[in-house]
């Protein structure tokens, strides 16, 4: 038996004792919650707040909060099907070995009923509620999530986060369609911001997680290509990001504020970018993976302050008026 | 398993089948209203 079917067998072996060991009565609501992916869902929830905020229009405050719900819910549902497909993997991985299903805390079956039952709810309410075109970008991004990452790229290609990050990308889209009922130049431009940070982001990660990765068998650049060229690569895509990140400012749907928070924090990211090539360890891996997630909550907070400040200005001077 | 131990299993799990039919009943009542609110807001034009 070679390495690799011996690796094998030893996920199917997890597999099926994962699928025996779980009595679905001990599992508790939180073990539900964490099927969510609540850390995750912050962030996808934050960036679709930002582009309903930043969207042209206006929107009812009962449907502008069913439609970041939706968003929630949408996102959690899909990371939900994912545990459930990647649960032979997440067993063997120190990341994830803790989460609901490898723990043995929710039965597969279950998981993935939650999963399918949430993500059907949520595009059908946001549809009904909001409107279609932000409920089929929804229904987009949960099915790019489970079928094109999850099932079909993530275990084949080392490009698995390249192609895949897009169903990450979704959620400013979406934010904006609820409330344009449209697909435009600037949340195309939001989504390409989001897209082109999703691999550096990860690929830092990956550096210094690459073990875990080649032990579960997941083809991440780091174990297909190597250290040196996920580091050049992280480099390209950084750099590639902060004039795409001021994007935004050149179409008109950002000003001063976001301008100086995307240039700032874009060109420190870059320089982390650099760091991580020249200082090949983890400790800089690290360093930039723990900013990446700083850099993207600052890009979509200046968004949504500015808009916001705008907003407060013209009620202002409408009072004042 | 002892007997006693088989008792205060069968607590803990029937104690966490309770919480989670309440949570579901929660969900399902929020649902409702939900449901009551943004029909209003939408025959009303928002």
């Amino acid at each position: 038996m070679t390495d690799t079917s011996l690796e094998v067998a030893g996920i199917e072996a997890t597999k099926k004792a994962q699928d025996l060991a779980v009595q679905p009565a001990q599992s508790r609501v939180g073990d539900y919650f964490a099927l969510l992916k609540p850390r995750v869902m912050s962030l996808v929830v934050f960036t679709g707040f930002a582009g309903l905020v930043a969207a042209p229009g206006a929107l009812h405050p009962l449907l502008a909060t069913v439609a970041v719900l939706c968003i929630a819910i949408g996102a959690g549902a899909a990371g939900a099907v994912n545990m459930w497909y990647d649960r032979d993997i997440d067993a063997v991985m120190q990341r994830t070995r803790r989460r609901p299903i490898p723990a043995g805390k929710v039965a597969p079956e279950e998981a993935l009923a939650f999963g399918v039952t949430l993500s059907l709810f949520s595009v059908m309410l946001m549809g009904v509620a909001v409107n279609w075109t932000a409920a089929a970008l929804l229904a987009l991004a949960n099915g790019f999530y489970v079928f094109v990452y999850t099932v079909w790229l993530k275990r084949r290609t080392p490009h698995n986060i390249v192609i895949g990050g897009a169903a990450g990308a979704f959620p400013p889209m979406i934010g904006w369609a609820a409330v344009t009922g449209a697909v435009s130049v600037e949340s195309i431009a939001l989504f390409m911001i989001i897209f082109m940070w999703t691999p550096p982001h990860f690929w830092a990660l990956a550096l210094y997680r690459e073990g875990d990765y080649a032990k579960a068998g997941v083809p991440m650049l780091p174990v297909v290509a190597g250290k040196e060229e996920t580091r050049r690569q992280i480099l390209i895509y950084a750099a590639l990001l902060l004039p795409l990140s001021l994007a935004p400012v050149a179409l008109g749907m950002a000003g001063a504020i976001y301008g100086v928070v995307a240039a700032t924090m874009g060109a420190y990211f870059l320089w982390l970018a650099i760091r991580v090539r020249r200082a090949r360890d983890d400790a800089s891996a690290r360093r930039m993976f723990g900013f990446s997630i700083l850099y993207l909550f600052a890009l979509f907070a200046a968004l949504i302050a500015e808009h916001g400040a705008a907003g407060i200005w013209l009620a202002a001077l409408g009072v004042l008026g | 398993m002892t007997t006693m131990a088989k008792r205060g299993y069968q607590t803990e799990v029937h104690r966490r089948q309770k919480s989670k039919n309440f949570a579901m009943l929660l969900v399902l009542l929020g649902f409702v209203v939900l449901v009551y609110l943004v029909s209003v807001v939408r025959i009303g034009g928002g």
